[in-house]
C-alpha cells in the first residue's frame, strides 16, 4: 500500500518559499536582458522623468507588453519582467487556495480566494 | 542627463537603499520616492510607481527565507491580506485623484511615523494573554521555534487589527511604500503577536498587498520600465547583499543614522508639498 504524501504547513510553506524565490529570480533576469537591450539602444538619448505623461498604451496592458516583447523592444520586454514580479504574489495565493484545501481547511480556502479575486480585479479589472 | 547615466546613478542610490532598508529592518521602500522626486527630480508618480514593483521583489525575496524559518505564520498574513489588499484597491484609487502635493505631505507624514518607529524600544517581555474567541474561531494563535523550544502564542484584538491593516494597505497603495511599520504595528501591538512573527509575516504580506496596487497602477501608465528597472534591480540587489551581511553588523548606529535621513526627508517632502513644489 502506497502512503498518501501528505500536505503539511510546513511543506506548503517551502513550496512557497521556492515559488516566491523562482518569481523574483526570474523577473529579475528578464528586467535584465530587457535593461541590456534598452540601454545599448538608448543609452545615450536624455532622460526626463520631471513631467509625468504617462506610459503609452502598449506599456499598460498584458496585450501590449507581450506584442513588445515579441518585437524584442527593450522597454516592453523589462516590462514583461514586471509582470512576472506582479504575478509572483498572486501565484503565491493561488497555491494557497490549494494548500488549504489539500489540509481540508475550508474557512481558509474562502479567505484565499477573496484574497485572489481581489488580486486579480487589481491586475486585469483596471 | 542621458539614458545610461541616470540608470547607472538610480541603481546606485536603489542598491544602497535597499542595503539600508534590509539592515536597519525598514525596508528600502520609504526612502525611495523621496529619493527619486528629491535629488532626481522624478514626478512623484512615476516614483511611487517603480517604488511599488521594487516593494513587490524585496517582499517575496524576503520572505522566502522568513517561510522556510517558520516564523511567519500564514494563517494571520491570510486573514488580514483580506483588509490590506482593499485598502490596496483604495489607496492606489485615491493616488489618481489627490493632487502630487496632497501626496508629498502625506509622503511626509508616513516618514515621520517610520522614523519614530525605528527609534521605537522593541517590546521584548514575554506576554501571556488569554485566548481570543474571535481569534481561536479564525485559528489565528499559532507557535513559533524559540530559543528553549515551540513557544505558542495567542492573538488578541481582531477587529482593531484588520482596520490598522486595511489603513496600512491603503497608505501602500496611495504612496507605493510597503508599510511595513503600520502592519508591524498593528500586529505587534495590536494584536499582541510577538515581534519575530509580526515582522516576518508583515514582510510576507507586503509582496500581496503591493502586488494589488501595481495592477492599477500599471493600468494607468504610472509605471515607466525606464524607471522601474533601475529602482528594481538596485533595491533588489541590496536587500539581498543586507541580508547576508545583517548577521556581522551592529545595527544600532545605522538605525539611528537612517532614522535620521528619514527626518530629513520626511521635513524635505512637507516642505515640498507644503509650498506646492511636488
Amino acid at each position: 500500500m502506497r502512503l498518501e504524501p501528505k500536505w503539511t504547513d510546513e511543506k506548503i510553506e517551502n513550496v512557497v518559499a521556492n515559488l516566491l524565490r523562482a518569481g523574483v529570480l526570474l523577473s529579475a533576469l528578464i528586467v535584465l536582458i530587457g535593461a541590456c537591450i534598452y540601454l545599448v539602444r538608448h543609452g545615450h538619448s536624455p532622460v526626463d522623468y520631471r513631467v509625468f505623461r504617462g506610459e503609452p498604451a502598449d506599456l499598460r496592458g498584458v496585450r501590449g507588453i507581450t506584442h513588445d516583447t515579441i518585437s524584442l523592444r527593450g522597454r516592453g520586454i523589462i516590462q514583461l519582467g514586471l509582470l512576472v514580479l506582479m504575478a509572483t504574489p498572486v501565484t503565491r495565493v493561488a497555491f494557497s487556495v490549494f494548500g488549504f484545501a489539500k489540509e481540508g481547511d475550508r474557512m481558509y480556502v474562502v479567505f484565499t480566494v477573496i484574497v485572489f479575486s481581489i488580486l486579480l480585479y487589481g491586475l486585469l479589472g483596471s | 542627463m542621458t539614458v545610461l547615466t541616470f540608470s547607472l546613478l538610480v541603481c546606485a542610490s536603489s542598491l544602497i537603499a535597499g542595503l539600508v532598508g534590509a539592515l536597519t529592518g525598514l525596508g528600502g521602500g520609504v526612502v525611495l520616492v523621496p529619493l527619486l522626486t528629491l535629488f532626481f527630480k522624478v514626478d512623484i508618480r512615476y516614483a511611487i510607481g517603480a517604488s511599488l514593483v521594487s516593494v513587490i521583489a524585496t517582499s517575496s525575496g524576503a520572505a522566502a527565507a522568513y517561510v522556510k524559518e517558520g516564523f511567519s505564520n500564514i494563517r494571520i498574513g491570510m486573514f488580514l491580506e483580506i483588509a490590506t489588499t482593499l485598502g490596496a484597491l483604495l489607496g492606489a484609487n485615491l493616488a489618481a485623484r489627490a493632487s502630487t502635493h496632497a501626496i508629498a505631505i502625506v509622503f511626509g507624514v508616513a516618514l515621520l511615523f517610520s522614523a519614530y518607529f525605528t527609534r521605537r524600544p522593541r517590546s521584548q517581555a514575554e506576554r501571556e494573554v488569554p485566548q481570543d474567541r474571535v481569534a481561536t474561531r479564525l485559528h489565528l494563535n499559532g507557535s513559533f521555534p524559540d530559543v528553549d523550544g515551540v513557544r505558542s502564542y495567542n492573538v488578541q484584538h481582531v477587529p482593531a487589527g484588520w482596520s490598522l491593516m486595511f489603513v496600512a494597505g491603503a497608505l501602500s497603495g496611495l504612496l507605493g511604500i510597503g508599510s511595513g511599520a503600520m502592519k508591524v504595528l498593528a500586529m505587534d501591538q495590536a494584536m499582541k503577536i510577538p515581534f519575530k512573527v509580526s515582522t516576518t509575516t508583515s514582510n510576507f504580506m507586503i509582496g500581496v498587498t503591493a502586488a494589488a496596487s501595481a495592477g492599477v497602477y500599471l493600468g494607468r501608465g504610472y509605471i515607466d520600465p525606464g524607471l522601474a528597472m533601475p529602482v528594481m534591480l538596485g533595491v533588489l540587489a541590496g536587500s539581498l547583499l543586507g541580508a547576508r551581511i545583517l548577521v556581522r553588523l551592529q545595527t544600532k548606529w545605522l538605525r539611528l543614522g537612517f532614522s535620521l535621513v528619514i527626518v530629513l526627508l520626511a521635513i524635505e517632502m512637507l516642505y515640498n508639498g507644503l509650498s506646492g513644489r511636488i
